[in-house]
């Protein structure tokens, strides 16, 4: 101690990093409980699961860089990272398409690029991305939600034998139609009926959004008005998200056309859009960083994610577009940088 | 009420300031002994005017300012100069300074003073050298020479006055309690300050708004002053004088410029009644308010405390228990020090003794990794990227830390109190500052040495050219004897003498060489010339002496040179010329020579 100089400042904040990560988690539990209620118990297990997998993943990843376990375990990074990969995925993913999800995203996303703080980008999307691209059968495969389906409900030691056995093993899943396409995905193919019909027709879509989903939604957006409550984000990057989203679905939403892209709302409470917007975009480590740069980042995300849903191969693109985006970053940040106290207004680069 | 503006960013810690401002300033009374380090300012420290020894009186001058940014050090009590001697002072490195160290007589008795009856009817010049000669140095931050602050170039106007009662660091108190008891002494102050500087908009005393009792005893007593009052939310960090002027008057201050460019002058109240007192009763800069506080105290208050009072002695006084404390901190907690030792005095400087228990202030948990939550970023009130300077910080890019505006970091640490990593980024950016500020003297070293070291060259390659010249002439000299011509020698040698003179005349002065070189178009035929001539004379003289005479001859023109050099070498040190260097390299060199010459010259005579 006797060499080690404690300067100012002396008092810290309030926060810390392990605290900030417990609070992500807690914010999820709505969202989360939405989910599950919706869409069975292989939400949950996914979650048990997936956290198991992470943190068994994040030792091994520390013992063999020779980092103190306690330490860096405590941070609940690598927590959040599972919880949220697992959400991500459909309910009832086995065990396999878990590990290897998780898995990526710790050891080669994660802790390849340094470890937390220092991965370019969104380990629990890289996840995602990497599993849905080589496994695009297993990834799109939804659970129907609790109001469209016509048996039971499978309960909890279904779901946890469905994640060892497979969907095979449980009754309930031989039967066609326990699983179904997403809303999203249904809106998408279409192109002969008017939205109104469609809605009408099918079975998938609630009062606003996706059946279920739009809970799930409204869960996620109380967890994430939590965080800002808790001042642990900032409000630029989701606000800037889902304002952009909106406005661009506006834009295209052609009073409800056979063409059209979907409504406002409907892109709001559809797929991980909340999820999205307040526990991904928001992911401090590979956003930009000023408060401009993350108005920029979110709001490119949010264009970015409605032209992959409409235009783009894949239903959902929360993924996607928040991983371009990680790209883009660096170079958000360098062209947002605030102007300084008594500095005149920054240059732009094409005043030079 | 009068529009304020906001400044980025910011922090809100727990404020505990309640724990200091419940009881009256009180006086700290008189230590045995004072320890006055002749350096409580920025710029030239003080030079000591007095013994080992002597008595002096309180208020008297003990150490004289040297220098324009400077300011003299006073005796706050009657006693006798006991030592002057290195002493650990405040200061975050924990060095030792010269101090100058009283023993008190307990007396307290004061030396002769008197105030001016009417500073209206005193000029400017005057009344600065008052508040100069009273040692006023800023209480609140740096503590840089009020006279010189507040002496303003005529062609700066100042709109605005604004006196700082903003104390934004937690714990502390000094100045709350400076408005709440005294009041009177502030605007009285301030009215001084307003002649002086002649501001032509507005005079404003800042507060923050978690002072009530302060802004009222302060409201009362500036009543028909003209003088402003002026509230504004609390926030840490609006006390930095740029946070302050951006709050009170939404301009901002140059980087790297002072506030009279904008127009303004900013006071502490400290300062402001201290001048109050050095014109009004000729009462120099002796003593001050310090916050005692921290659960490591018992009693937590605020001090009328003699300057050159040690630590111990305040802490001693608030039943301080070392056991308890987890570090000694000298100011807050956001800005201020750690105290290595409880010896070190107070100085004009110091606002607060925080001795904080471990549950206030823990010992430092060790950083983790920065998650770019951008935290810091939102609180800095610069407007920094405090993440960003982090890594370059930590990449040693010193190029890109600029760029960042790293320069611009007022060090106020509200990015490390807000960051969720507990990472010292503050630290960082010191070290980066100090490195880079290193880095900068280096290179204008560099470039010094460099100068010198072409001037160096160019003085061996003329020396060379000589030397080839007097090769040269020697060659040609044996020609010329062989040819026999003789007498046309002599003649050519008398009028070479004649312009070898001037040009070892124009040679001392290298500018001068250089323009003449430049001038003539073949110097070297003409140099060649003039040491053929120098030659033939040295030959001929040395010809018609003994070899004794020749060293002996030798022995004195050494001696003669090295005289010179000696002297040059006087008048360039006096002139911090930077030949320095070089004459004491030739210095060296000459005593060399001169004692192998004198050798020579025993040797010789021993011989015979
Ligand atoms: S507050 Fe700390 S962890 Fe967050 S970006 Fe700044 S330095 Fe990194
Ligand atoms: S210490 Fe420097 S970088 Fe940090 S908040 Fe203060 S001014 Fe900004």
């Amino acid at each position: 101690m006797a060499l080690f100089k404690v300067t100012s400042p002396h008092a810290t904040g309030p926060l810390n990093t392990a605290r900030v990560m417990q609070l992500v988690l807690l914010a999820t539990i709505p969202g989360v409980l939405a989910l599950n209620w919706h869409f069975g118990w292989g939400v949950l297990v996914n979650i048990v699961f997936a956290s198991g997998v992470a943190l068994a993943a994040e030792a091994l990843a520390l013992t063999l860089r020779k980092r103190p376990l306690g330490f860096y375990l405590g941070d609940y990074s690598a927590l959040v990272t599972a919880v949220l990969l697992a959400v991500a995925m459909p309910a009832y993913s086995p065990w396999w398409l878990i590990a290897v999800g998780v898995g990526f995203a710790i050891l080669i996303a994660k802790h390849l690029y340094g470890g937390m703080g220092y991965n370019p980008f969104n380990p629990a999307m890289v996840g995602y991305v990497v599993l849905l691209i080589s496994f695009p059968v297993e990834m799109t495969t939804w659970a129907a939600p609790r109001q469209a389906f016509s048996g039971e409900m499978p309960g909890l030691a279904d779901a946890i034998s469905v994640l060892f056995a497979g969907r095979e093993a449980i009754a309930a899943f031989a039967v066609d139609g326990i699983t179904m396409a997403t809303p999203l995905d249904i809106l998408k193919q279409n192109n002969s009926l008017l939205i109104e019909d469609l809605w009408q027709q099918s079975p998938v879509f609630g009062q606003w959004g996706g059946l279920g989903w739009e809970w799930a939604n409204l869960g996620f957006l109380a967890g994430g008005l939590f965080l800002l409550s808790q001042r642990i984000f900032t409000w630029h990057a989701p606000i800037s998200m889902l304002a952009s989203l909106t406005l661009i679905s506006a834009l295209f939403y052609d009073g409800g056309s056979s063409a059209s892209g979907g409504s406002p709302l409907f892109h709001l409470l559809s797929g991980a859009t909340m999820f999205g917007a307040f526990f991904i975009v928001t992911d401090p480590v590979t956003s930009a960083v000023s408060v401009m740069g993350k108005i920029i980042y979110g709001a490119l995300i949010g264009v970015l994610l409605y032209l992959i849903r409409v235009w783009g191969n894949y239903p959902d693109a929360i993924a996607f577009a928040v991983l371009l985006m990680n790209f883009a970053a660096p170079l958000v940040d360098y062209y947002t940088q605030p102007r300084t106290y008594g500095h005149e207004p920054a240059h732009k680069s094409g005043d030079e | 009420m009068r529009k304020v503006w906001d400044i980025h960013g910011g922090v809100h810690p727990p404020e505990n300031k309640e724990q200091s401002n419940q009881l009256a300033i009180t006086s700290a009374g008189i230590p045995d002994q004072l320890v006055f380090p002749l350096s409580q300012h920025i710029g030239t420290p003080a030079a000591p005017i007095v013994a080992v020894g002597q008595k002096v009186l309180k208020g008297e001058i003990i150490a004289e300012a040297k220098g324009f940014v400077s300011v003299p050090v006073h005796a706050s009590t009657s006693g006798e100069v006991i030592a002057i001697e290195q002493r650990n002072i405040a200061h975050p490195s924990g060095m030792a300074a010269p101090c100058i160290v009283i023993q008190a007589d307990g007396k307290d008795e004061w030396i002769e003073h008197s105030g001016i009856e009417d500073y209206t009817a005193v000029d400017k010049a005057e009344l600065l050298n008052r508040i100069r000669q009273a040692g006023i140095a800023g209480m609140g931050g740096a503590g840089f020479p009020s006279a010189v602050k507040l002496g303003t170039r005529d062609d700066q106007v100042i709109e605005t006055l604004i006196f700082n009662g903003t104390e934004c660091e937690p714990y502390i108190t000094a100045d709350d309690m400076l408005m709440r008891e005294r009041a009177e002494e502030i605007i009285a102050g301030a009215k001084i300050l307003k002649h002086l500087v002649k501001p032509t908009k507005e005079t404003i005393i800042g507060v923050e708004d978690n002072k009530p009792e302060g802004i009222a005893a302060l409201e009362k007593a500036a009543q028909g002053s003209g003088i402003e009052i002026v509230s504004f939310p609390t926030k840490y960090p609006s006390g930095g004088e740029k946070q302050l002027i951006q709050i009170l008057t939404g301009k901002e201050v140059p980087s790297g410029g002072l506030p009279a460019q904008v127009g303004i002058v900013c006071q502490n109240l400290g300062t402001t009644v201290a001048i109050y007192r050095a014109i009004q009763f000729g009462e120099p800069l002796i003593s001050r308010i310090t916050t005692v506080t921290g659960e490591a105290c018992e009693q937590n208050r605020n001090y009328e405390v003699l300057l050159g009072s040690p630590i111990s002695h305040l802490l001693e006084l608030s039943g301080y228990q070392q056991k308890k404390a987890s570090r000694l901190i000298m100011g807050g907690p956001m800005m201020g020090f750690t105290l290595h030792s409880e010896t070190v005095p107070v100085v004009k400087t110091t606002n607060c003794i925080m001795a904080p228990s471990a549950k206030e202030i823990p010992p430092p948990t060790p950083a983790q990794a920065c998650i770019r939550c951008g935290m810091c970023a939102e609180a800095c009130p610069v407007s920094l990227l405090p993440q960003q300077m982090y890594w370059f910080a930590r990449g040693k890019e010193y190029e890109k830390l600029e760029a960042h505006n790293l320069m611009d970091c007022i060090e106020c640490g509200a990015c490390s109190y807000a960051c969720p990593s507990n990472i010292p980024l503050v630290q960082y950016y010191r070290a980066s500052k100090a490195d880079i500020r290193q880095q900068k003297q280096d290179a204008i070293k560099a470039e010094q040495s460099k100068v010198r070291f072409e001037a160096r060259q160019e003085r061996i390659e003329r020396q060379e050219a000589e030397k080839e010249a007097k090769r040269k002439a020697r060659k040609a000299a044996a020609e010329a004897r062989a040819a026999g011509n003789a007498e046309a020698g002599k003649v050519d040698a008398v009028q070479a003498a004649v312009e070898r003179a001037k040009a070892k005349k124009a040679a001392t002065d290298p500018a001068q060489v250089a323009a003449e070189t430049a001038a003539d178009p073949a110097p070297n035929g003409d140099a060649a010339k003039d040491a053929i001539a120098r030659a033939l004379a040295k030959r001929e003289a040395a010809s018609s002496m003994t070899d004794e005479e020749r060293l002996l001859n030798a022995v004195k023109a050494l001696g003669k040179r090295l005289d010179k050099t000696r002297e040059k070498l006087a008048t360039a040190q006096a002139e911090g010329s930077d030949t320095v260097e070089i004459l004491t390299e030739t210095l060296a060199k000459l005593e060399i020579k001169l004692v192998d010459a004198k050798q020579a010259y025993d040797d010789h005579q021993q011989k015979n």
